[in-house]
């Protein structure tokens, strides 16, 4: 009999991501539910040190897979590993992140335990003792109540900053274990031979905590500069409508949108942004919306929390005033 | 080479999506139906390859039987066969069914390279192309924003963005990939295209030609059930920020950001 809420953390370099912690809370929760234990698996080279952090945040038991072949994520390596844990231990449920290395994760393990997976969740709830989550169809036109059937483990990925992390308990201490596993060389069939970093040295979209965008209405990509440096003193980073890309004002990797990126920062500035349903599709579960834009109809103010109808040339250069004024 | 590419259609991206009365379906009736955006990346980089490399490009996709206007799409664009696998019994269902019924349709072709879109703009789910290459056992590479195929065709080198940087993910054939926007710039069929296409062979086939037993596909079979569909969250009406000049509003957001807010 299936027992258990199981997740997925993530590191890279050596580092737990923040994703992790998300899991870990959104687990404890529903295993506090439902009366059950969470375990978490973390995965990596040289990384048992790291573990414990995981049980502050709520995990009852860690298991440590720790091999050199481990050290950079591969989808053949991890879910050898991960199938082979979860078969020992027979979860209920298995959460992973909706990152881009949790999403290739568990589509692959979905189809290899059979089990069912619901992608890029907003929300998870336990009701007669299953699992159901919330998640956004149709780019965020309509949102889907999913349940799952038997097959165990019920398996679902949860959109990045959107659970809430618990506080740290560093009284909590949970058991570390050594997972038990067999991995063949002749499995891993990818490498990864080379890393870009990102030259913007901002943190990603789908990760900012802060984001500062810009659309049609920035009128070219000399704008930008005005957006970068209110996002300089904000601390956060910088996006993009798919307008301002296919204009080739900005690359597509700034593109917040249906065919760009999901974000869910707490804060989102929509400047010159008139708020088509395909790039709200890309920010709708931020915190907070402002948006500045001249066009009083523009259908992004039925979104914003706050709305400033002006001239955003005029506009972003007095906040940057205001804002270094008061640093 | 051989290429197989996967395809699907969904609603057109304009399209206003309706829940229907029962509350857990939409509307179907005034639908546009389109390939899927990033299916038609698989469909151009599988061109380009064949362009340089010479070979075969097969188009596949599951049904319903309009389906076909998206595979003949494909063949007007210059792929060269197109297959439908098409049975009532396939009505509702998952990706892993979906998954399953691809792989009894591909694994007895010779294939070099897979391509499915990342993920299909109406689930959002992106399973099916992980599940496909799991179910043939080949490797796979998501959402790739550049592909590089060795030149004596044995080996590819992908681009993957992930958060914060980029990586470049080699892997030997075959290889399945999920194609990102901004792998390539999707031709038009052209006209003498659309004519050739008319002759291409587009082969159906039903579950039983591929030896599959009904009861594990559909409706019934699926892991996930929607029981509801909702409007998304409604958010609060927010306040238009009064003030005589840009600079008076500037100053009053980032005060109502800073003390209201608590966000600056």
């Amino acid at each position: 009999m299936a027992k258990g809420v199981m997740i997925i953390a993530e590191q890279r370099d050596g580092d737990i991501r923040k994703i992790s912690y998300e899991l870990v809370s959104e687990g404890r929760r529903l295993a506090d539910v439902s009366g059950q234990e969470l375990t978490a698996i973390l995965l990596g080279s040289n990384i048992k040190d790291k573990a414990a952090v995981l049980g502050y945040y709520g995990a009852d038991k860690i298991l440590v897979a720790d091999d050199s072949r481990l050290e950079k994520y591969t989808t053949d390596a991890y879910s050898s590993v991960i199938a082979e844990l979860v078969k020992a231990n027979d979860p209920e449920i298995l959460l992973l992140g909706a990152s881009a290395q949790g999403k290739d994760l568990a589509g692959r393990l979905s189809a290899r335990l059979g089990a069912g997976l619901a992608q890029d969740c907003t929300s998870f709830a336990m009701e007669d003792g299953s699992l159901t989550a919330i998640r956004p169809i149709y780019a965020g036109k309509v949102y889907a109540k999913v349940t799952f059937n038997d097959n165990r483990p019920q398996m679902a990925t949860a959109r990045p900053n959107v659970m809430t992390i618990n506080e740290q308990d560093k009284s909590r201490s949970a058991q570390i274990v050594d997972a038990a596993f067999t991995l063949d060389d002749s499995v891993i069939k990818t490498k990864v031979v080379d890393v870009m970093k990102d030259k913007s040295g901002r943190v990603d979209l789908t990760e900012a905590v802060k984001i500062v965008s810009g659309g049609r209405g920035m009128k070219g990509p000399e704008g930008y500069g005005l957006l970068e440096e209110l996002a300089d003193l904000i601390g956060a980073s910088v996006g993009a409508s798919r307008s301002a890309v296919d204009a080739g004002w900005r690359p597509h990797s700034d593109q917040v949108g249906q065919t760009g990126k999901v974000v869910s920062p707490n804060l989102y500035i929509a400047c010159g942004i008139s708020g088509a349903i395909q790039h709200l599709a890309g920010m709708a579960t931020s915190k907070v919306i402002v948006a500045i834009n001249k066009d009083p109809d523009a259908p992004i103010f039925q979104k914003a929390d706050y709305g400033v109808v002006d001239d955003l040339f005029k506009v972003v250069p007095a906040m940057n005033g205001e804002i270094k004024k008061g640093q | 080479m051989n290429i197989i590419v996967c395809l699907k259609q969904v609603p057109d991206t304009e399209s206003q999506i309706k829940i229907a009365q029962d509350g857990k379906s939409i509307v179907e009736d005034d639908i546009k139906w389109v390939m899927n955006p990033y299916d038609e990346y698989g469909v151009e980089e599988a061109l380009r390859i064949k362009e340089k490399f010479g070979g075969e490009v097969t188009v596949i996709g599951v049904g319903p039987k309009r389906v076909a206007e998206a595979i003949r799409t494909a063949l007007a664009m210059g792929a060269d066969k197109g297959i439908l696998i098409n049975d009532p019994a396939l009505k509702g269902s998952d990706s892993l069914s979906t998954a399953k019924a691809l792989a009894a349709g591909i694994k007895n072709l010779n294939f070099d390279l897979i391509f499915t879109g990342q993920r299909g703009v109406d689930d959002d789910s992106g399973i099916v192309g992980a599940a496909l290459a799991e179910f043939l056992g080949i490797p796979q590479i998501s959402v790739v924003e550049k592909l590089e195929v060795s030149e004596d065709g044995k080996r590819v080198k992908a681009t993957r963005p992930v958060e914060g940087q980029s990586l470049l993910i080699e892997a030997g054939l075959p290889t399945l990939i999920t194609t990102q926007k901004g792998l390539n710039e999707p031709r038009y069929a052209s006209l003498p295209g659309i004519m050739k296409a008319k002759k291409k062979p587009l082969d159906e086939k039903t579950l039983a030609d591929l030896g599959l037993n009904p009861s594990e596909y559909g409706e019934g079979a699926r892991n996930l059930k929607i029981v509801a569909l909702t409007p998304p969250p409604q958010r609060q009406a927010g306040k238009i920020i009064a003030g005589e000049t840009p600079e008076q509003k500037a100053a009053e957001l980032v005060r109502l950001l800073r003390d209201e807010a608590k966000i600056l």
